[in-house]
């Protein structure tokens, strides 16, 4: 799994790592790590539906806060769990654009192991960078 | 993890880090807890505390309370006094959750009159007020009920008949905080939040039935101030607040601040989270008066939830519930900036209060209390864990001191993941039925992250809070029946 929870930050709420060799895979990666947080078994969110996101900003991070607060906003506003299918990020005149599909069904308590609400991600040491040519995303969302 | 080596105790439940410790620190951070207590915090509290001291426009001290745990921007339990002319406002003071608060609610049962009807009642109320991920509210409100609701709160739910006129007058701001604007609240906002009146949502959040035990009535004559009066009486107490509509609105806010902080207003600090605005200046009012919008969704919120109980036991038991006495004792928040007049260095000033995690604690006399509370002092309503108890408490004269400011609960010392990987849900489950507490969880994992392990003992935080003069117990509460989110 390439991400992992950092158990030892902000102690109410939950902290993540996530790393991939692209940026593109990066943002699929995180937003999984973030949409485990409240069902467990990602495998049971059906690909029912699907939505096509475009986002854009002018710093690279911020644009990820935008697509894990997107998935965020169809979580409550439509009771819509997603997971991101793909994902392409390109620069152009020093602004970022997100463009993917999202894909998920409706929340289903008997079917999703349901846990925590994450309700939204926080700027706390919130992270996006690349080692060595890896990219790597430090999140804290609250719960 | 140990204090820093600079901290000085000012007494036994005082402790200040100096303005030297960290460059930028405007005015030294307090934070109020015993020896004890101020030993199990994290390192992360002392860090977010001396950030918050270097905010624009900080009087006096930035605060922690005994709950205090690492946040993010502010530790939770934190609390800002700022100077509404000069200073700043920030959406990371208040937490994404605004206005969550605490409301508790006595009945004329004893706990053996209720214990027939215990699972029944939780049961409908598991049910009638949905508790977990993406939970929307039995009840739905339409976009233009909705904005009666962000500017009127709970008195709009009192008004189409969910509740009582004494329900608002004992809720803080009588359930409704005036200049509340739905103007400056994002469409996004809106469409996260219009579902989701009379939900509990997740996490801490949780409604409980407990007993207010014969030896745990520290105050007799307040106690019947508030109505409880009989043995082993039953209370409700319930934690939640603007769901996702608050959220969003920190959210939206968080990002105009972070625009323009440095830009247009030079400030800088060392957290992104502490985004910030001055008070007075258009970004700073513009989220003044989203946030109160917030502020009277959450009051609404849990006018509906109130509802939901008092149906619940009508329809359990067969009576009314005027018959069975069901009234509010009071509504409380723990996450506001409000404006407040406090007396710093022999003078009035006007402050925009910042509490993330703390409950705001008015003295006897104080303006804004409830006619018949106010001979007594404000009733402060502090949730523990749910293997544990809770207070209710009021506050005290020596509460200036915190700028009348206390505790919000016990506070965790065990991370969600780590509490997760050492408890199971259906264990803790079983477990406190053989102790006589009957559960509902929307999730099990969500049930082990709030095992009682997970939490500061709350009989100490009480302790502390008390100790440092920020408020005194009143009455102690013993679980019977819990809804967790």
């Amino acid at each position: 799994m390439p991400y992992k929870y950092l158990e030892e930050i902000a102690t109410a709420d939950i902290a993540f790592e996530a790393w991939a060799d692209t940026l593109n895979d990066l943002f699929i990666v995180a937003s999984d790590a973030m949409v485990n947080v409240m069902v467990e078994e990602l495998d049971t969110i059906k690909k029912a539906e699907s939505k096509l996101l475009r986002l854009q900003n002018m710093a690279l991070d911020l644009l990820l806060f935008d697509v894990l607060q997107e998935i965020i906003y169809y979580k409550d506003a439509f009771r819509l769990i997603l997971r991101l299918d793909n994902a392409e990020i390109k620069e152009n005149n020093g602004e970022f654009r997100f463009e993917g599909t999202a894909s998920g069904e409706l929340i289903d308590p008997k079917r999703h192991k349901l846990s925590a609400d994450v309700k939204a991600v926080t700027f706390y040491q919130f992270r996006l960078s690349n080692r060595e040519g890896i990219w790597n995303a430090h999140v804290v969302l609250d719960i | 993890m140990a204090p820093p080596s600079q901290i000085i105790k000012i007494s036994n439940a005082v402790w200040e880090i100096p303005r030297s410790y960290k460059t930028g620190m405007r005015v030294p951070a307090r934070i109020f807890a015993t020896e004890k207590l101020l030993n199990q915090m994290d390192e992360g509290v002392f860090e977010q505390i001396c950030n918050v001291a270097m905010l624009p426009g900080i009087v006096k001290y930035a605060m922690c309370m005994p709950d205090g745990h690492w946040g993010y921007g502010f530790p939770i339990g934190g609390v800002a006094p700022i100077d509404s002319q000069d200073g700043v406002i920030s959406p990371g003071g208040i937490g994404f959750d605004i206005n969550c608060g605490m409301r508790l609610i006595i009945t004329n049962f004893t706990h053996k009159e209720i214990e027939p009807y215990l699972q029944k009642i939780v049961d409908r109320l598991f049910h009638s007020v949905p508790s977990g991920v993406g939970g929307h509210g039995v009840i739905k409100f339409n976009r233009k009920q909705f904005e009666q609701i962000l500017l009127t709160g709970a008195a709009f739910c009192v008004k189409e008949g969910f509740g009582v006129q004494k329900d608002l007058d004992r809720t803080e701001e009588r359930g409704c905080i005036s200049g509340a604007d739905p103007q400056k609240v994002s469409g996004r906002a809106i469409e996260r939040g219009i579902n989701q009146i009379g939900t509990l949502g997740s996490g801490n959040h949780y409604l409980e039935i407990q007993i207010a035990g014969v030896n745990n009535v520290y105050d007799k004559t307040l106690a019947r101030v508030y109505g409880i009066n009989r043995e082993e009486q039953v209370a409700i107490m319930f934690h939640c607040g603007s769901r996702g509509f608050g959220h969003q609105i920190a959210t939206d806010y968080l990002q105009t601040f972070l625009r323009v902080m440095s830009s247009k207003y030079g400030i800088h600090l060392p957290d992104r989270e502490l985004a910030c605005a001055p008070f007075n200046s258009p970004e700073g009012q513009d989220y003044f008066a989203a946030m109160k919008c917030a502020i009277n969704m959450s009051f609404a919120n849990r006018q509906m939830i109130l509802y939901h109980i008092r149906q619940a036991f009508s329809e359990v038991i067969g009576k009314s519930a005027s018959e069975m006495q069901i009234n509010q004792i009071y509504d409380v928040a723990h996450n506001t900036a409000k404006l407040e007049t406090h007396i710093v260095d022999g003078f009035p000033r006007k402050l925009i209060m910042h509490r993330k995690g703390s409950t705001r604690a008015f003295g006897p006399q104080m303006e804004g209390l409830p006619e018949e509370y106010k001979p007594f002092g404000q009733p402060v309503i502090i949730g523990g864990s749910m293997e544990s108890g809770s207070y209710l408490l009021t506050g005290v004269t020596s509460g200036s001191a915190s700028f009348y400011s206390t505790t919000h609960g016990s506070g965790r010392v065990m991370s969600r993941r780590a509490a997760r990987r050492m408890f199971r849900g259906k264990e803790i489950q079983k477990n406190m039925a053989l102790h006589g507490i009957y559960t509902r969880t929307a999730s099990y994992s969500g049930f082990a992250e709030e095992a009682g392990p997970a939490y500061k003992n709350i009989d100490e935080v009480i302790e502390a809070a008390s100790e440092a003069g920020t408020c005194r117990p009143v009455v102690r509460f013993t679980p019977i029946g819990n809804i967790k989110g």
